[in-house]
Order: structure tokens, then sequence, then C-alpha cells
């Protein structure tokens, strides 16, 4: 099939973007770790949230130096635990789960965004260096209460 | 001037009027959720937010789009295959017809009932009431049938005349129904194999991994089945509407046929920030995804050389004197390319939201509404309100007045306006973090969000505007429809002389629809493997 002389420049041009910017996007996920959340099989059953460990207990606990695991326990329509303080520049692994629907799980002013859903658990990193108290919550619908759904951490 | 037949006529009007309907009631329950997010709390004591919402998206999204694509496809099949539809092919689509309007009145009914407020997405465990599944259900199959009759009239009119090159409009609609075939197979697996026995109670559970997949494996698809018909309309109608050529009938086919390739294999870049599937298939569907950019880029280029060429033949000079002899007064030319050039930064917030690790950035915030805001609610609807301008006169016997078409130009512009506004915001306050899906909520005055709420004001700003258009739009098809007798020709373009001869392996459908499906089978059949044998069932929940 013939192309004509300009769309074959256009097309190239097009083209070549593209493959530099995928392979940027590869780059950064597959050499430099910059990848979306919570990429493996970490399964639960969603019944027996409350049984399982580390849902049993659901809080904030210290494992290293500034260095928190926070098993949280996601529920129509709020987070388990509610609020929760740590000082600045501490890094905060993000284990969560869902005890009934899908829920979301965002930290807003941050990259912190992924999805809870019933039967997996869901996991994140973050550094927080600001101080201020950061508003987490659900975006994605969850039923009648989704609105009021969220929860905060105060980083000091 | 052969008029066009009168049965079918029949048909395209009875979808065409059922797509507006739809508009109009999703038109409605849109402007209210946007004043309730904006701070009015208008809402009546029956109906929430979410019940409203789910109405909107499920009319919107799913009941105008495919009502209105399956009665131009017929129109066009009609026109370009012979004339008027075959015996068999015209009983498909009404059947077709009623099936999904049982559908549409069934789900609607059990929405606003408050059964099923579980949007437009119904993601399980949220569990609807059966019916709503099944309504969901029919409508599917009724789209079926009516493709079923597009195909049966291309393969009779291929039969009587083998060995000829066949109507460019006629092909663009296989392409696109057949793409809507395979893509909705994976929603009605979903719906039919887990959904409907899980909400009787007869399962107990449900794999909600599994669920999201196959959604998604229809859900990216079904974007391009809003697309396909609009790129259809600049390809086939719109260079006839101006007086130029086509540019070339056959880069034309080679796009759909990668649009067919590249639009279902791709569905996981909606589920990058969700966990249970690895994130080498998560990018490797983002890899697929952008290998769109490459048709897209062969539309572009041919719509804007139609229009140049055209240009210049009128006697334009320099770079972009031909920009100035376009018919910016023909509503018909107008609607459509206003919806061409949103398309712009439509696809470029496309690209923004499938890449990978960046989507994090983006998903679940008012930036994705504002998103598809852009691309089928401004795209794709404006090319569809220019076509009503032509398409209502022509299956009716009439013509469209001057002043129908001022009309025509002032809604155009209303809705760029409306869109303006209230995409605009969505986008700015989606990547300030305000999440979509959402009724009215400060979340206790926490200051970030209630820096938000400017945002959410314009929002609604926009929204009523928008619904003027939507009112605007709806007294102009009634207008169409009572205006006066004569006959209109339907705008079929013919290809530039220049233009290159088609190559027969662009009708070659076993080869195009292998190359599909191994895409899909190399693309999903690892991930579901491991989805199937790793995820743990859930039990269903009312949460509304």
């Amino acid at each position: 099939m013939h192309l004509h002389r300009l769309e074959k420049m256009w097309l190239a041009i097009g083209i070549s973007m593209l493959a530099v910017f995928l392979i940027v996007l590869g780059t950064m996920a597959f050499s430099m770790g910059i990848q979306p959340p919570s990429e493996h099989h970490h399964t639960i059953d969603p019944a027996k949230v409350t049984e399982t460990a580390p849902f049993d207990k659901p809080g904030f606990q210290l494992i290293g130096d500034r260095h928190y695991e926070a098993a949280m326990v996601a529920y129509a329509f709020g987070y388990d635990p509610a609020t929760y303080e740590v000082e600045a520049g501490s890094t905060v692994d993000f284990t969560v789960t869902s005890s009934d629907v899908v829920h979301g799980f965002s930290i807003v002013g941050t990259n912190v965004n992924m999805m809870i859903v019933p039967g997996e658990i869901s996991h994140i990193s973050h550094t927080f260096d600001k101080p201020g108290t950061y508003l987490i919550l659900c975006n994605e619908y969850c039923g009648t209460g989704h609105e009021y759904m969220k929860t905060t951490l105060v980083v000091k | 001037m052969k008029s066009f037949d009168r049965q079918d006529g029949k048909l395209v009007l009875a979808h065409i009027l059922f797509a507006f309907g739809a508009l109009l009631l999703g038109g409605i329950a849109g402007m209210m959720q946007g004043m309730v997010r904006g701070g009015a709390s208008i809402l009546p004591d029956f109906i929430g937010y979410y019940e409203l919402l789910t109405a909107h998206g499920v009319l919107m999204a799913l009941i105008f789009t495919t009502y209105f694509i399956v009665g131009f496809l017929y129109s066009g099949v009609s026109h370009t295959l012979g004339g008027k539809l075959l015996p068999a092919a015209r009983k498909l689509g009404w059947a077709g017809y009623i099936l999904m309007s049982v559908g549409t009145i069934i789900g609607v009914a059990v929405i606003l009932a408050g059964q099923a407020t579980v949007l437009y997405t119904f993601y399980a465990p949220m569990k609807a009431s059966p019916w709503f599944y099944i309504a969901l259900a029919l409508v599917v199959i009724g789209s079926w049938l009516s493709g079923f009759g597009m195909f049966y009239q291309y393969r009779q009119w291929r039969k009587a005349n083998t060995g000829k090159l066949s109507p460019l409009f006629a092909y663009m609609s296989v392409v696109t129904m057949l793409l809507w075939q395979i893509a909705t197979i994976g929603v009605a697996v979903e719906v039919v194999v887990q959904l409907i026995p899980w909400s009787f109670g007869w399962v107990d559970t449900v794999n909600v991994v599994l669920s999201r997949t196959l959604f998604w494996y229809f859900g990216h698809p079904l974007v391009y089945f809003w697309l396909l018909p609009a790129y259809l309309c600049w390809y086939v109608v719109i260079p006839k509407i101006i007086g130029g050529r086509i540019f070339s009938d056959a880069l034309a086919r080679l796009s759909f046929m990668l649009f067919l390739l590249f639009s279902i294999p791709v569905g996981f870049h909606h589920q990058l920030m969700e966990p249970g599937i690895s994130s080498f298939w998560k990018f490797l569907q983002v890899v697929l995804t952008f290998m769109v950019i490459i048709p897209s880029l062969m539309t572009a280029f041919s719509m804007f050389a139609t229009f140049e060429l055209f240009g210049r033949s009128k006697g334009a000079k320099g770079l972009f004197g031909w920009v100035k002899v376009l018919p910016w007064k023909d509503v018909r030319f107008f609607a459509p390319f206003m919806g061409m050039l949103i398309f712009i930064p439509a696809g470029a917030g496309g690209i923004i939201n499938a890449s990978n690790q960046m989507n994090a950035v983006v998903h679940n915030t008012l930036w994705v509404t504002g998103h598809f805001h852009l691309t089928v609610a401004t795209s794709v609807a404006l090319t569809f309100f220019g076509i009503v301008y032509w398409l209502i006169p022509v299956v009716t016997g009439r013509v469209l007045t001057p002043r129908m078409n001022r009309l025509g130009i002032i809604q155009t512009l209303i809705w760029c306006v409306g869109m303006f506004i209230m995409s605009g915001s969505m986008h700015t306050v989606g990547l300030l973090g305000s999440p979509r899906r959402t009724a009215y909520t400060t979340y206790d005055d926490h200051p970030d969000a209630v820096l938000w709420m400017p945002y959410h004001v314009a929002m609604a700003v926009g929204g009523v505007i928008l619904f003027i258009g939507v009112v605007l739009i709806i007294s102009n098809v009634i207008g169409l429809l009572r205006a006066p007798k004569g006959e209109t020709e339907y705008p079929i373009g013919e290809v530039s002389e220049s233009a290159d001869h088609t190559p027969k392996y662009l009708e070659r459908w076993g080869l195009w629809i292998g190359i599909a499906v191994a895409l899909i089978l190399f693309a999903y059949t690892i991930p579901l493997i491991d989805i199937i044998r790793n995820s743990v069932n859930a039990p269903g929940v009312r949460t509304w």
C-alpha cells in the first residue's frame, strides 16, 4: 500500500516518539522499580479478615528507624485504624485489605493511590517528608456512605 | 436521486429517537448530580445521588450510544448495500431493537427503584437485583442481533458482487459491530456465568478479580465502539459534506483494522492500581494500548489532508489558507469538526491515563471523568449531533432549513462552552486529588478538600450549560421531524482520484479476526489462569 511522503514522515515521527516514551516507561518500571502498586498475589479470605493476621489487630507498628508497617482494613464506610501519628521523614508500608466491597485508598497530595479488593491484599510504601494532616480517602464508589469514607495520617 | 427506503427509515428513526430519549433522561440526571456535588441540595427524598449517577452512566454510556450507533450504521448499510435492507436483516434489526428496549426499561426501572445502585460498572461484590443483570444481558443480546443483521446484509452483498470492493461505509460498520461482538463476550460471560447465578443466590460467592478483568476486557473496546462510528462519519461523510474527496480508501480501512486489533487486548490499563495482576502483564497491555496511537495518527492525517486538498482545490493559498474556505456555517460539518478538534486534548489525556505507573496520579480522580466527557461526551456526541441534521431529513424525506442549521450551530457552541467549563474544572481538581463518583463532601472540612469546592461549583455551572445544550438538541430533533418535506441526499464521500487501489487483503476477515484472537490470547491467557487459580471468592454485599 502506498503512503504519501508527508504521511510517512508524520507516522515515522509519531511512532518514534511512542517508542521512546514506552522505553522510558518500561525502564522506570522494571529497572528503577517505579511500578504500579500490588503486583503480586497475596490473598485472604474476605469473610475472615478480622481473624487473620495482621488484620486481627489493625494498626501501625514500628519496624525500624522511622519505618512503620500499617495494617489497615477498609470497610463500608471507613478505615481501621481511624487515625495515626508519625514523625516527619517516616516511611510507612501500607498493607490494606477490604472486609466487604471494593474500596479505594488514596492519600491526597501524594502518589499513593490503589484499589482495595476483597480477597486481595494491596501494598504500597510512602515516605512522608512534609508535616501535615494527610487526608486518606476512598476513591472507588462503595455504597451510600462512600463520601464519608476517609481517615487521616498526622505527620509531625 | 433515489430516496431512502421507507421501511428502513422507520427502523433507523426508532433507534435515533430512543437514543435521544435516553440522552434527555441521562442529561437530567447529570445536571442534578453536578449541582449536588457543587453543594446545592436539590434532591427529593425518593432519589439519591448514586441512583442518579447509575442512571446517568447507564443511559448515556450504554443506551444513548448503542442505539444511536446501531441506527446510524443500519442507515448506511441500507443505503450503500443495495439501497434497502434484506427482509432477514430488517427483522434482525427490529428484534434487536425490541430486546434492547425491554432490557433498557427493566434496567432503568430497577435503578430508579434503588435496587441496583451499583453504577454502570457494577463492580462485584456489590450485589444488585438479578433483574439489573438480566436487563443488561438483554441489551447486549439485542445489540448482537442488530450486528448479525448487518453482517448478513454485507455477506449477501459480497456474494452478489464477487470481486468488487465493498462500500467503505459498510466495511467500517462491519468492523465496528465485529469489535462489539468480540468485546461483549467478556461482559456477557461476567453477567451470565458469574453475576446472575450469584445474585439469585444459587452460588454464594464471586471471584471479584475475575469479574473486574472480564468487565475491562469489554470496558476498553466499549470506548472504541463509541469512537469508530464517529470516525466513520469523519472518514466517509465529512468529505462529501465539505465537497471534497476521501484521502485514501485503503488507509481508512487499514486504520479501522488496527483499531480492531489493538482496542481489545488492553483492558488491564484500567486495572493498573489494583492487586491480583502482575506488573509484567500490566505493562504488556500498556504497550498494546499505545498501539492505537498509530491508527489515530493516520486518521488525523487523513482528515486534515482531506480539508487541505479541498481548500487548495478552491484556490486557497498559503500554509493555512485552506482553513478559511471550510464550510464553518454548516452544522453538519461544524459540529463533527469541533468533535475532532477536541479529540486532540482528549486523546492526549487518554495517553496520560494509560501510562502505567503514572496512572497513580489520576486514577479514580475527577480527571478521569473530565477525560471521558471530552472523548465520548464531546468528540463522539458532537459528531452524532452533527449526523442528526442530515440523517433525520434523509430517512423522513425532509430538508434541513437554514433556521435549523443556525440552531444547530448555537447548540454546538453551547456544548463546547459548557464542556470547557465542566471538563476543564474536572481535569484540574482531579489533579489536586478530588475523587470521582462521590457525592458532596468536604471530608470534615479537611483543608485540601475545602479547596476543591470552587472547582466543583464550576463543574455545576458547566453541567447546567450542558443541560441547556441537551434541551436544545432535543428540540432540534423535534424540529427536524417537522421540517419541510423534500429530498435530502445521503452524504457518502468519493475517493480521491490520486488515491491508491485498495489491496484485497484488507477484506480477508479470517486473517484479521485470527490476528485479533491471537493478540487477545497472548495478552490474557496467562493472567486469567493465574486469576482463576489464585483468587479467593467474596460473598455479595448490599451497601446502599
